[in-house]
């Protein structure tokens, strides 16, 4: 087996680096009930890592704990070889984690384009009396800003139903518009939160191309969690198992496959 | 037939997000300026002015400051009376200490002590949201209020309790005072509602606009791509409220010259620019000029045609009046939440392909 800590190349040739994100004895506790029990991953810069588990396992927990909108009682969060202290969300997002959410949340009453462009907020800063008169550095910004979104917009291919808003989507298309925002961010970790739930297959197809040529163009890290064990295998360079908050299995997708405790955790167990 | 995108090809991604993309809304936007800046002054008589046009202008400036609080960022407030008192009472302290200074100046600084005063009571918005923020708001309206009755130095210890506006020319022309002519007091506020205008849809294209519109549609995606909460619920206060204090002080110093804080900026205003913008249409700036157009001239037709044409007695076309906002209330938050707004651009969607249906 390759030694995961160290910088390696994948059989199809991806470079995958150092560690981006190390969470060390994670625990989450909501009032008696712990969600994570004492958790310690790591994320590699470049790699697809996913978070399978059954319902209820604290897969969306953690991606929360990631993404700053738990903080968690015991453990600590590394990124990018900093130990990072308890944040809000929007701080988190300026150190370059965007994500995506299980059931969609865009902003309904804005077009496709504005949508993108709230992914680029982090990269504008023109200050209040530029913006009033749309001049000087807030009209240069949203030119430039513009045109990172269009590179989006066209790799996603929505270039269509860019002036559409949003509310009058179909569900597969605004799955396709919120990771466009995510990726206006330019993000260094992508966290998506159930991708693919609710697509039929040509969708997830769809989906999942766009998951690897975000991760072979851009190099870009993602962590997802998703139900389709097909897309999972295929899809992901490692994969974290995850039954009642505690971690059952951790590895490539062919050890998890044939590791006794995660058949167990999916197939169910005789006691006798 | 006029009305017409095809061949009117963007080759800019500023082109594209201009304010009005499609030829022929340029040309209509220009022509309306021209108009109410070259003709409207020399045609305006008194009752045109006190009736209609100044009472609009200053609602739409009010409006548009509401709107931006609520149809964009989505905080509901009903302090608006208040911070217009606050604009009012800023203006005429600083009109009567430094009495050497522009009273273009003066009405601009009042827009900025209300920015101040209106982003201190935005501050438990943060923390509370809806109706609730609503009441946070209500309880703004009626301390200010109460503050400007109660604290005799805001009018320089009259005996009335009353503040009047004494006499202050732009480049000559008195604009406040008894001896203003309409078209000065007409001229002055249309300088500042297309100001404000222009300045708030700029502010709302860009980035601060989409700032709020993330916090109004979903706060928590707003806060997941980096959107700080407490800084853009403050700047939507402090801008909003700048806005509401210019329509403040205008309110006072150019169309009533001497005001009451109890009468004129009770909790009635509040609800009046509220249903302004929601008749008009949230989230849009041509939907304040409509909503506050509307509810100005709505009385005067109402009036018109009741008391002058029907002989109805006054009382009983005042209650009508009511009647019909509270109707009309309900139906556009029923049927049209985006209001007058909304219903226009349906019918501009309806003229790009007229005469074929689709």
């Amino acid at each position: 087996m390759k030694d995961m800590l160290t910088p390696y190349v994948t059989d199809d040739g991806r470079q995958i680096g150092e560690t981006l994100m190390d969470m060390r004895n994670i625990t989450l506790r909501f009032g008696g009930v712990e969600a994570i029990k004492d958790i310690s991953f790591n994320i590699q810069e470049g790699e697809i890592r996913a978070i399978i588990g059954p319902n209820g396992a604290g897969k969306s927990s953690m991606l929360n704990v990631i993404s700053g909108f738990y903080n968690p009682q015991e453990g600590e969060v590394w990124f990018r070889g900093k130990k990072r202290p308890p944040m809000k969300p929007f701080q988190v997002a300026r150190l370059g984690i965007a994500r995506t959410f299980q059931n969609i949340a865009l902003f309904e009453g804005m077009s496709v384009l504005d949508n993108v462009m709230t992914g680029r907020l982090n990269h504008m800063n023109a200050g209040l009396f530029s913006q009033a008169l749309w001049k000087g550095r807030a009209e240069r910004e949203e030119t430039e800003n513009r045109e990172a979104v269009e590179r989006v917009i066209d790799f996603l291919e929505i270039q269509a139903i860019r002036k559409t808003p949003v509310g009058r989507l179909p569900y597969g298309l605004k799955k396709r518009v919120e990771l466009a925002r995510a990726l206006a961010a330019e993000p260094k970790l992508l966290l998506l939160d159930e991708p693919m739930a609710g697509m039929n297959v040509e969708e997830k197809e769809d989906m999942s191309r766009f998951i690897l040529d975000v991760n072979d163009e851009f190099g870009t890290t993602i962590a997802l969690i998703e139900h389709d064990m097909g897309v999972v295998m295929d899809l992901s360079d490692r994969v974290i198992v995850m039954d009642y908050g505690r971690k059952i299995g951790d590895g490539t997708p062919d050890e998890v496959r044939n590791n006794q405790e995660v058949i167990d955790a999916y197939l169910g167990v005789a006691h006798d | 037939m006029l009305y017409r995108e095809a061949g009117d090809f963007k080759t800019s991604y500023q082109e594209d997000s201009q304010t009005f993309p499609i030829a022929f809304d340029r040309y209509r936007y220009w022509a309306v300026l021209a108009f109410a800046f070259l003709v409207v002054p020399f045609v305006i008589n008194d009752y045109w002015a006190n009736a209609i046009l100044v009472p609009f202008l200053i609602y739409a400036i009010a409006a548009i400051g509401l709107n931006i609080l609520t149809g964009y960022c989505g905080q509901v407030s009903l302090g608006t009376g208040g911070f217009m008192a606050v604009g009012a009472y800023a203006c005429y302290k600083l009109m009567t200490s430094f009495p050497d200074v522009s009273i273009v100046i003066h009405i601009i600084l009042s827009g900025g002590i209300t920015a101040a005063v209106g982003a201190a009571f935005g501050l438990p918005s943060l923390r509370i949201k809806g109706f609730y923020l609503a009441v946070a708001t209500l309880a703004a309206q009626f301390f200010l209020v109460w503050l400007f009755n109660k604290v005799s130095w805001f009018y320089n210890y009259s005996a009335s309790g009353q503040i009047n506006a004494p006499e202050r020319t732009v480049f000559g022309v008195p604009v406040t005072g008894p001896n203003t002519e309409a078209w000065a007091q007409y001229l002055i506020c249309l300088v500042f509602v297309t100001v404000c205008a222009i300045i708030a849809r700029n502010l709302t294209r860009g980035s601060l606009g989409r700032t709020w519109m993330s916090i109004r549609d979903m706060d928590i995606a707003a806060e997941i791509i980096g959107v700080n909460p407490l800084k853009a619920k403050l700047t939507a206060f402090a801008v909003s409220s700048f806005f509401i204090g210019i329509a403040g002080a205008l309110f006072f110093a150019v169309y009533l010259g001497a005001v009451e804080v109890g009468e004129a900026f009770g909790i009635q205003k509040s609800f009046l620019v509220l249903f302004m913008i929601i008749i008009g249409g949230l989230g849009s700036i041509f939907g304040s000029f409509a909503g506050a157009a509307f509810l100005v001239v709505l009385p005067v037709v109402l009036k018109l045609i009741g008391v002058d044409l029907l002989g109805w007695p006054t009382d009983l076309v005042a209650h009508f009046q009511l009647v019909i906002v509270g109707a009309l209330i309900m139906f556009f938050l029923i049927k049209e939440p985006h209001g007058l707004a909304q219903l226009w651009r349906l019918a501009k969607e309806k003229l790009r392909l007229w005469p074929f249906p689709y």
